[in-house]
């Protein structure tokens, strides 16, 4: 007797399939290409799209600026259908400043990753949200230097293990992770802050809102917006491809809190977040209890 | 202050800092983000006040780092835009000023410098990789007001970044002017540059110094923007710009750049009327540098002298530019004044005219008075390697 126990629904082949779902309709109108260079379950593709999105459904894209940071997800700047200005590592929320200033009219944003943003360029992200830029800087957080092959970033958590942190993060010996949203929500300048995540669907359709209402920030030319992303990085995190979700909600997750940290001016605390996200979380099982979900 | 010549447009007094500022507006700049620094300061002080006047922006970076980056992003929209500092403050900058030449970003730069001891600095460059920066040195205000307006021109004919090597002296000067606003050549359109309204639109462009372009466009990849960069260098070394003064019987050909070089002029001309057969190369570019012209001068010289306020950096140009057919002494020397930000004692016509006819008379060049108690002596534990 087998104790197989299939993990899917089992086709029916005893009627004829469904059409099949043409893939490229999917494909976001802003992407000149599906092709990617990324590796199996990594997050930054989705996030992508999340943007690419947006600004299609605004009526924005034809005058938007992309100021892509030096990362895995630099690859995007060639399959974008965005006008792009490359900078270095470190450097896109100076070049995103010195573009808007020269072409207010446009939506621009930065497109970073942890160690460009938090790690090389730490100031310049908060020198350009004090200023009240009215730019939005996209970060793609995975807590780990992926295109280098998995080493500790300024946001890796305590515990994680890296190639240059093999016994894990060690507080006492790298020190703490920096939290950037909330750094960022505390100055001034920056109008709308939000932490957001691509580890499952409602995750993706929450931080899409997030991208939203970022760009509307902009656009309004209420101050700067800031997105932050958490996405997986099974690669360089060393764990099986289809662990990269769980593992990201379980770490990072737990310590760069999802929500919106600043809106209208007002910034909300960690705490506030945490009881925010388990109130969803009730909802959202109440919600499959009785059946589905409506988003 | 305004004053009016006869037969002359009105003229205003003003420092030179001003004078490069309102000279880099009638060019057409739009941006300038810097961070203050002695002896840049003004320059900084001066675009805050005028440049929104004539409608473009300066901001106050919040360091050299920043105001590179902010520059090379109003750039990438195809607007006329600048940066700077002194000499320590581009040596932050100098990963961006490499790779804005493989991003062929028109970029001026001023530098005013503490002195010239950033020659290797714009000549060579501290950044990665092979780059050139085309250099500007004018010997005075009069000079640096067609230079900057020239430095524009220059970086979009070769969308490649042009640096303007000034100092305390070309900053702080005040002179009566009139800024004219020069004409040159056309130039084509920026179709490079991007300003958001091809988005979306499946031609949407990149400004970047890697090889990579959009998907389905033709690409250079990493090696062929090497490539392509290393071809274009050479071609621009028609960009030469030299003066020369009493070289047709020198004996002694002195060379000398920037602000000293008036100095050194001054001291030339009254050996002259001493008889003293003496020439100067004055190199307005420093890079492409007039080697040319330095080893024309040199075929009939007994000698050649190179005089800069600094360790001595050019002199190696100069070494290459005479190739072997006359003795090359370097006859300048580090000199700061008490602050570090200005020319020191050695900035003097009577020590430079003694420098020069000690060269030109084959004696040991003069100490300058209160430097010698600052001579470094070997210590026993160095002797061994001195052998």
């Amino acid at each position: 007797m087998s104790t197989h126990t299939p993990r899917g629904p089992v086709l029916d082949t005893t009627v004829a399939p469904a059409a099949a779902r043409i893939v490229e309709a999917l494909r976001p109108e802003l992407l000149l290409t599906q092709e990617h260079h990324m590796c199996p379950g990594c997050g930054e593709p989705l996030a992508l799209r999340g943007f690419l999105d947006t600004l299609s459904e605004m009526g924005v894209a034809q005058r938007s600026i992309a100021v892509a940071g030096i990362g895995c997800y630099t690859s995007f700047s060639g399959t974008m259908d965005v006008d792009l200005v490359q900078a270095l590592h470190g450097r896109a929320p100076s070049v995103a400043t010195g573009v808007k200033r020269m072409k207010p009219d446009a939506v621009v944003f930065t497109l970073q990753g942890d160690g460009d943003m938090v790690n090389e360029g730490l100031q310049e992200v908060l020198h350009t949200a004090a200023r009240g830029e009215q730019v939005t800087c996209i970060l793609l957080n995975n807590g780990v230097f992926g295109e280098t092959g998995g080493h500790m970033t300024a946001t890796s958590v305590i515990g994680q293990r890296t190639k240059n942190s093999l016994d894990g993060r060690d507080a006492e010996y790298h020190g703490y992770p920096i939290l950037i949203g909330d750094l960022v929500s505390r100055l001034e300048g920056a109008a709308y802050v939000a932490r957001g995540s691509v580890h499952n669907a409602g995750a993706v359709a929450r931080t899409k809102k997030m991208f939203r209402r970022a760009f509307e920030t902009q656009v309004e030319r209420r101050g700067f917006s800031f997105v932050e992303v958490l996405t997986m990085c099974p690669t360089g995190w060393f764990v099986p491809t289809a662990d990269g979700p769980g593992y990201m909600n379980d770490t990072l997750g737990e310590v760069h809190i999802m929500g919106e940290l600043k809106v209208d001016g007002v910034v909300r605390t960690t705490d506030e977040l945490r009881i925010e996200n388990e109130h969803r979380q009730h909802e959202i099982e109440a919600a499959l209890a009785r059946g589905g979900l409506d988003t | 202050m305004t004053a009016t010549l006869p037969g002359r447009a009105e003229r205003t007094l003003m420092e030179g800092s001003e004078a490069l500022v309102r000279a880099s507006i009638a060019a057409g700049c739009k941006f300038f983000a810097g961070y203050p620094m002695t002896p840049f300061t003004e320059v900084l002080e001066h675009f805050a006040r005028l440049l929104p006047e004539a409608g473009g922006t300066c901001i106050n970076a919040e360091s050299e780092l920043e105001a590179v980056g902010m520059a090379w992003g109003a750039l990438a929209t195809g607007e006329r835009a600048a940066t700077g500092s002194t000499g320590q403050g581009l040596s932050l900058m100098q990963e961006s000023f490499s790779e804005l030449t493989l991003a062929e970003l028109p970029m001026v730069v001023f530098n005013m410098a503490r002195g010239q001891q950033d020659y290797f600095q714009a000549t060579r460059g501290g950044g990665h990789g092979d780059y050139r920066h085309i250099v500007l040195a004018p010997q005075d205000v009069r000079e640096g007001v067609e230079l900057v307006q020239l430095a524009f021109f220059l970086a979009d004919k070769w969308r490649n970044p042009v640096l303007v090597y000034g100092d305390y002296l070309l900053a702080h000067t005040q002179e009566a002017l009139t800024i004219e606003t020069l004409q040159f050549p056309e130039l084509p359109p920026k179709s490079w540059a991007v300003d958001g309204t091809k988005s979306g639109s499946g031609l949407s462009g990149s400004v970047t110094p890697l090889g990579v372009s959009k998907h389905g466009q033709p690409s250079f990849g990493q090696e062929g923007k090497a490539q392509y960069i290393a071809t274009k260098t050479p071609l621009m070394e028609r960009e030469v710009r030299v003066e020369t003064g009493f070289l047709d019987d020198a004996e002694t050909v002195i060379v000398t750049f920037g602000s000293p070089a008036k100095f050194v002029k001054y001291a030339i001309k009254q050996l002259r009327a001493d008889g003293h057969r003496i020439g100067y190369v004055r190199p307005i570019t420093l890079w492409p540098f007039p080697y040319d012209t330095v080893r024309d001068a040199a075929a009939g010289a007994r000698r050649v002298g190179s005089f800069e306020l600094s360790a001595g950096q050019m002199v190696d140009d100069v070494r290459i530019g005479v190739s072997g057919q006359a003795p090359v002494t370097f006859i300048g020397g580090v000199s700061t004044d008490h602050s570090g930000f200005g020319m020191g004692r050695m900035l003097d016509v009577d020590v430079i005219r003694d420098r020069i006819l000690a060269l030109h008379t084959d004696r040991e060049l003069p100490v300058i008075p209160g430097y010698e108690e600052f001579t470094y002596a070997l210590a026993p534990h160095q002797q061994e390697a001195a052998r």
